[in-house]
């Protein structure tokens, strides 16, 4: 575990200041919702008018007025994106920046195989975004008892756990790339991220686009979906978890035979 | 047992040259020094026996036991020390070390105590603050603090002063009588000739020589400084001439007897005849083989 070790110590400032912005974001949402629900008249009012935008966030099947619906939307978005952002950078830069910082010629040099590595490697990713996820559930759950709300916690547990998935899912993907890197893939990882949003909200604008729910893992996130039916959309989360399968699969076999320059 | 054995051993990077067909043999407890310019191909053989390369053809043995079947086992019983000494920026020296140690699972505390102390490294120091020289001295401890049967050590002492330089050679004397294996690459050939007992020349991939310091220096050629002339003899082996004045320095491979005869009937002041150095006589062997 002493590769674990290192990379919780290396990567412990970027998991405060990443879990202290979403888990803040999230609080400050929570907190403005009484204020929100006092002018939900309106807000609907607005939503209604705004046609297929409302659909693109999952806002057209979801009551914003009540505070599953508006914590389904406003801090599924911080904790989706946010999240994803985290998990990505975790992913693309664990394997590849041992190797644009030449750290890997002194990592590899010891008595440990490459598996070891690898596998110690996904351990910390793991741990470092269950904490912030474990953090943010905490925040969210404070910050609905300060405002005096009870959220429903079998759909909430479900919620918070679609997103903790969709983390997993986008981390052991840029894990996949990362290994095939061997310089810094910064700008590949938030593209992945980003990407992987911008499908699902392409994919909520028209029907003939639906199958890009399979490729992003928002897909299974979808708050809308989640709150009406009480679970996640089984078949984009099984085609999820073959691609997280395919990411970790990918990584141990390219690390495992790769030429470290 | 040899503590190195390669047969035919190569590695290309897609079609380009890193070594080819090299069969080099390096006895236990041997100080050996792996010699080249750069570009030779000498960090790739060492990438290649440690693992970090996967080689195109042939094998490599290290204690009897093969690079790509007991790498972890071999990795064991290894000091590396890379040329460029690079490790975790943010780390203190000390957690680099402990780190090091604790990725060997070993309790290498006295060991490293007693290298920081005579490579006089401050040990709370961040990385991000020492000079390259003393990040060599970080590379040293973490190569030698779990006392490895083999020392690989590529270009060791580029970027330290030649009192640690002094210093970490008289380590490395010390782990040798010990029974170390020293296997060291430099292109520094005066370092060689002076610490190792066998050396192997590399040059564009290929082993060009491999044997003892004595048997590689042995040669004909003479250098010869001689004062009072402006041009060498008319001689036949003359080579690498150089005029200064009335001083003129040659290279000559021949019979002693026709250049005392030559040199017996010019107006000299001074003349000195010497063993050239192993330097001379190795870019005198590169030369040759390229031409």
């Amino acid at each position: 575990m002493v590769i674990l070790r290192h990379e919780l110590k290396q990567g412990r400032n970027a998991l405060i200041i990443w879990t202290a912005v979403i888990a803040g974001m999230l609080s400050i949402c929570i907190l403005i919702y009484p204020e929100m629900k006092s002018q939900m008249d309106e807000i609907s009012g607005m939503l209604s008018e705004m046609g297929s935008f409302s659909a693109a966030f999952g806002m057209d099947k979801i009551n914003f007025g009540e505070f599953m619906g508006f914590f389904g939307v406003e801090c599924g978005n911080v904790l989706g994106l946010g999240g994803a952002f985290f998990a990505a950078l975790l992913g693309i830069l664990s394997l590849a920046k041992e190797e644009k910082e030449q750290t890997a010629e002194f990592l590899l040099t010891h008595p440990i195989s490459r598996k070891t590595v690898v596998a110690q490697k996904l351990g910390a990713m793991m741990v470092q975004i269950v904490l912030l996820n474990i953090v943010s559930a905490v925040v969210v759950a404070l910050s609905a008892f300060m405002v005096g709300e009870t959220p429903e916690v079998k759909t909430m547990a479900i919620l918070l756990l679609a997103y903790l998935i969709m983390q997993v899912e986008t981390a052991a993907v840029c894990f996949g790339i990362s290994a095939f890197l061997n310089r810094g893939g910064l700008g590949i990882g938030l593209g992945i991220a980003a990407l992987f949003y911008f499908l699902n909200i392409v994919a909520n604008l028209t029907e003939n686009v639906k199958f890009l729910k399979y490729i992003t893992p928002f897909g299974y996130t979808e708050s809308s979906y989640i709150i009406v039916n009480g679970s996640m959309e089984v078949r984009y989360l099984a085609v999820g978890l073959v691609l997280t399968a395919a990411g970790i699969w990918a990584a141990f076999w390219k690390y495992g035979k790769k030429d470290i320059r | 047992m040899d503590a190195i054995k390669t047969e035919a051993l190569t590695k290309y990077y897609g079609k380009a040259r890193g070594i080819i067909d090299i069969d080099l043999v390096v006895p236990e407890g041997d100080f050996f020094g792996f010699i080249g310019p750069n570009g030779a191909g000498k960090s790739t053989m060492i990438r290649t026996l440690l693992g970090l390369l996967s080689p195109t053809g042939g094998t490599a043995d290290i204690f009897g036991k093969d690079i790509g079947e007991k790498k972890e086992e071999i990795l064991g019983d290894i000091g590396y020390m890379p040329s460029e000494a690079v490790f975790y920026r943010n780390l203190k020296v000390r957690e680099v070390i402990s780190f090091s140690a604790n990725l060997r699972n070993r309790d290498c505390k006295e060991e490293a105590r007693k290298l920081c102390e005579r490579l006089e490294l401050d040990t709370e120091k961040k990385i991000s603050e020492l000079s390259f020289g003393n990040r060599k001295k970080v590379s040293i401890v973490c190569a030698l603090q779990h006392r490895p049967k083999l020392c690989v050590l590529d270009e060791p002492t580029s970027g330290l002063d030649p009192l640690m330089q002094k210093e970490f050679y008289d380590i490395l004397e010390e782990r040798n009588a010990e029974g170390t294996t020293i296997f060291l690459s430099s292109h520094v050939l005066s370092e060689v000739q002076r610490h190792c007992r066998h050396a192997a020349v590399i040059r564009e991939g290929r082993l060009l020589v491999s044997g003892s310091i004595e048997d590689l220096g042995k040669t004909q050629a003479k250098r010869v400084t001689a004062r009072g002339i402006s041009a060498p003899p008319a001689l036949d082996g003359i080579r690498d001439t150089a005029v200064h004045g009335d001083t003129v320095n040659f290279l000559y491979s021949g019979e002693t007897k026709k250049l005392l005869a030559a040199l017996s009937l010019l107006p000299l002041t001074d003349v000195n005849i010497a063993e050239p150095d192993l330097e001379e006589i190795f870019m005198h062997y590169y030369r040759e083989e390229a031409e």
